[in-house]
């Protein structure tokens, strides 16, 4: 007996509620943007421009403490906070202090940062600090700026790719797809304020990654049911397509969401955020495919002139192993 | 039908077998590494002794023994990005024209007049002021005479000075060419220096790369902090020996613009004013060792090349019964008097030194001195436990993730998902042979990226699987809806993969540090999970096929 994530041969309608799916999708899409411009993301200092202190203790994290302990040196804004984490030790203590960038500072300055320890250990003399990280300024704007280039180059190659595979109506509806993912990636970190740093610029690119993936296979068969059944409804093909492949998608979905829960629970708190970012996206990212991606194509309409051999994107199809 | 010919089959064989002998010095990561880091040392021409013949023998020479690298967040140490203060040198160089601008005004004393340095401008400009401005053309022609074409192989036909005129006063500043040919001397230069002193630590595998135009980065594994690689590179040891004019207890006495006062290093309230133009520069230094004075005090001893050391030697016949300074980063050490001419280009400073001091101030001196400051703009510690704990995390995830992914494709496809997890299997391996390979370095991101790829590897064996299923139910036996299956899920895994490595390929091109880590293990990940989906688990069916001639499958 073999375990089916569905039943074989699925008629389901999937377009029937598109409408609303396809509403939904973007009152979500408002919605995340509305948030992001109101509460703004959580930027780790990549970013923002600063210092983090990881400190680590036998002793208990006492938050207050270390708030009273850091307010004589007169650092500006300070955040402190505590990490908890299943992969710790029962006497592991590890808290987070991020301290602003300074005033006219552009180098770091050593002296803050032997203040601060100094300041820690004279509460806790059992501390340790694990890791120091600071970024200057100026340092951070670039950073911005390349990973807004990222995100957008790999938009306009992608865009590009689908539309040499396909047509420019599956290259829209695949981007748009793509978009769709990345806002509501956003959205989500700015509701949960998780921290949005560089890892999540490489996370959201994932993201873009893992959707175009799936995106691409659901497009693929459509373009194949369009040449085998020319005279049905696109509406009607494009249930078909993605109904032969839901099986697919919900495996490959499945087998991925499994490693990322394995990842986001056992693989420690330093790359959570990261993980998180991934396995949010692969969600989003598998109804984006059904219903955004594939809402925009049947908003474009395709292109079908029976008289005209499409071949487009069999180029490769020879290749024999 | 299903037929894979023999030259196929072993090519992919040999691809498997090559990847796991890649990958397995990684599996005994220590011994791999004691053995490597031991090959290095002998090729370095260190004896060898029982003990490094001990580490020797940790791994077999004839096997493969590269192993990953591992990145900063996981074996812990530090990482800076400096930014080169490119413009302290452009100030230097217009101090090195100066005798040479004031000689050759003085030879048109007649027509200029008298002339004086004057320092109202930004210091990257020499401005003279000529008492009898009618003169100011002749003298902005004649110090024009001194230039020379820039050194450079953008700069070709350009001079290395502009020179201009206006009320009484030249200025002579370096031209755009110059500057370009300066500002790459001083990147080189620096990076040299920085990865001596770095060198002098000993530390593993350090990394110091250019950036742009006037950045170096700097990681170096298992140092203790950034700070303390701070204080490695970041100190300057410039070492010069000035004559000295005189002593002065005054910090903001009025000097001329040929001398310079700098401070005592130990007696607090002491300054010297000193000749601005040393007699010898630490560029002359040959070697630098601590030493013990006559009356047992640690002390810095050097030698300087043979220039130096005729420089020094005929400085000291001629001023036998002065005072010269001996002056470390602007700070003068001791100022002692020539008691007899030195012809041989050593001797020895004595300072209030410690040991260490002696020792620090040594290993500066034989790197050479920063030509110019830097200031850092980035820099990150990480402790060597975080690193284990990510590590530990890391393996425990991939693991569980691999189970996880094992049961449920098994669960799924029954045999065809065993051979899945087979291809797996060889896929996880492969990634680590050829991120050992090219010498890449894993990092934590790069840990998620591997255990994303376990995830999505097996994307491209479910679409083949799910369209043989699909074939089945058509076409005529098994052998057919196989060879279907793989023909047809073809494009949409190439199409699936290709995407996903494009923006691989843009994460590598942007990213930095970490986030390129990841993007090289995931674009390692998509090459390799497509080799293994469509070549070995193929190749496994196949044989299993031949071997049973099953009259109907179930996938």
């Amino acid at each position: 007996m073999r375990l089916r994530l569905v039943p074989q041969d699925t008629a389901w309608d999937f377009m029937k509620y598109r409408k609303f799916t396809f509403g939904a999708s973007i009152v979500a899409m408002i919605a995340s943007v509305i948030i992001w411009l109101s509460v703004g993301l959580n930027f780790g200092i990549d970013f923002l421009g600063g210092t983090t202190i990881r400190t680590e203790s036998t002793q208990a994290v006492d938050v207050g403490s270390y708030r009273d302990a850091l307010n004589p040196l007169e650092l500006g804004d300070v955040v402190i906070t505590e990490v908890s984490d299943p992969t710790f030790r029962a006497d592991q203590n590890v808290a987070l202090i991020r301290i602003q960038a300074q005033d006219g500072a552009e180098a770091v300055t050593p002296e803050t940062i032997t203040a601060v320890e100094g300041a820690l250990r004279g509460l806790d003399p059992e501390i340790t600090f694990p890791s120091v990280e600071s970024v200057g300024p100026k340092v951070s704007g670039e950073l911005i700026t390349t990973a807004l280039l990222a995100v957008s180059a790999s938009l306009v190659a992608i865009l590009f790719y689908i539309w040499l595979r396909f047509e420019w109506q599956f290259s829209v509806g695949a981007v748009a797809a793509l978009f769709h993912d990345v806002i509501l990636t956003i959205g989500v970190f700015s509701l949960l304020q998780i921290r949005f740093d560089l890892a999540t610029i490489a996370a959201i690119l994932t993201i873009i990654g893992y959707s175009i993936n799936d995106t691409v296979v659901i497009f693929d068969r459509l373009r194949e049911n369009l040449i085998k059944f020319k005279k049905t409804p696109l509406i009607d093909v494009m249930n078909k397509s993605v109904n032969e492949t839901l099986s697919r998608t919900l495996m490959t979905s499945g087998t991925t969401i499994l490693a990322l829960v394995a990842l986001i629970v056992l693989g420690g708190d330093v790359i959570r955020g990261f993980v998180f970012a991934i396995l949010w996206g692969v969600l989003v990212g598998t109804y984006s495919s059904v219903y955004v991606a594939k809402n925009v194509v049947l908003m474009l309409g395709v292109d079908r002139d029976p008289k005209k051999p499409s071949d487009a994107g069999t180029q490769f199809a020879n290749i024999d192993a | 039908m299903l037929e894979i010919p023999l030259w196929k089959r072993l090519t992919i064989l040999i691809v498997c077998l090559t990847g796991l002998a890649l990958a397995l010095p990684n599996v005994f990561y220590t011994r791999a590494e004691r053995h490597n880091d031991a090959v290095t040392a002998i090729e370095r021409g260190t004896v060898v002794t029982d003990e490094l013949q001990a580490d020797l023998d940790q791994w077999p020479g004839a096997l493969p023994s590269s192993v990953v690298n591992l990145g900063l967040d996981l074996r812990g140490g530090a990482h800076l990005l400096a930014e080169v203060q490119l413009e302290d040198v452009y100030a230097s160089r217009i101090d090195g024209y100066w005798p040479e601008v004031r000689d050759t005004l003085r030879g048109l004393r007649d027509q200029v007049g008298g002339i004086r340095r004057v320092d109202d401008g930004p210091a990257d400009e020499l401005r003279v002021r000529v008492s009898n401005p009618e003169g100011l053309q002749a003298a902005v022609n004649a110090v024009r005479g001194l230039a020379r074409p820039t050194v450079s192989l953008t700069g070709v036909g350009q001079n290395d000075i502009e020179v201009s005129g206006a009320g009484d006063t030249l200025t002579l500043r370096l031209s755009e060419a110059e500057r370009a040919a300066t500002d790459d001397r001083t990147m080189a230069q620096s990076l040299e220096i920085i990865r001596r002193r770095v060198d002098e630590a000993g530390t593993r595998e350090p990394t110091i790369q250019r950036q742009g135009t006037d950045r170096i980065l700097i990681q170096v594994p298992g140092i203790g902090s950034a700070q303390e690689l701070k204080e490695l590179i970041g100190t300057t040891a410039k070492l010069t020996f000035h004559p000295v004019v005189r002593t002065s207890s005054d910090a903001q006495e009025r000097v001329s613009s040929d001398e310079v006062l700098m401070p005592s290093l130990d007696e607090p309230g002491t300054f010297y004013i000193l000749e601005r133009l040393p007699v010898v520069t630490g560029d002359d230094l040959v070697d630098s060792q601590p030493a013990f004075d006559q009356r047992g005090q640690p002390a810095v001893t050097f030698r300087f090349n043979p220039s130096g050391a005729r420089a020094f030697g005929v400085y000291t016949a001629e001023n036998v019964g002065a005072l010269f300074a001996v002056a470390l980063d602007n700070e003068v050490v001791t100022a002692p008097r020539i008691n007899e001419p030195i012809p041989s280009g050593s001797g020895q400073i004595t300072g209030n030194f410690t040991v260490e001091e002696a020792n620090r101030q040594a290993v500066l001196l034989r790197a050479g001195a920063l030509p110019a400051g830097m200031e850092f703009l980035e820099e990150r510690t990480v402790g060597p436990e975080l690193g284990q704990d990510s590590i530990d995390a890391g393996k425990v995830a991939s693991l569980v993730a691999m189970a996880a992914v094992v049961v449920f494709m098994v669960a799924s496809y029954g045999l065809f998902g065993a051979f899945a997890t087979v291809a797996l299997a060889i896929n996880v391996a492969l990634i680590f042979g050829v991120l050992s390979l090219i010498g890449g370095t894993l990092t934590l991101p790069g840990i998620a990226g591997i255990v994303l790829t376990i995830g999505m590897a097996v994307d491209a064996n479910v679409l083949v699987f799910e369209r043989i299923r699909e074939e089945l139910k058509t076409a005529r036996g098994p052998a057919r809806a196989i060879a279907l299956g793989y023909e047809r899920a073809l494009s949409a895994i190439v199409d699936a993969n290709i995407t996903t490595f494009i923006v691989a390929t843009i994460l590598f091109t942007l990213g930095s540090g970490p986030v390129r880590g990841f993007a090289v293990t995931l674009g390692i990940g998509i090459l390799t999970s497509v080799f293994t989906a469509i070549f070995v688990t193929r190749v496994l069916i196949v044989l299993w096929f031949e071997r049973r001639r099953p009259k109907t499958i179930e996938v």
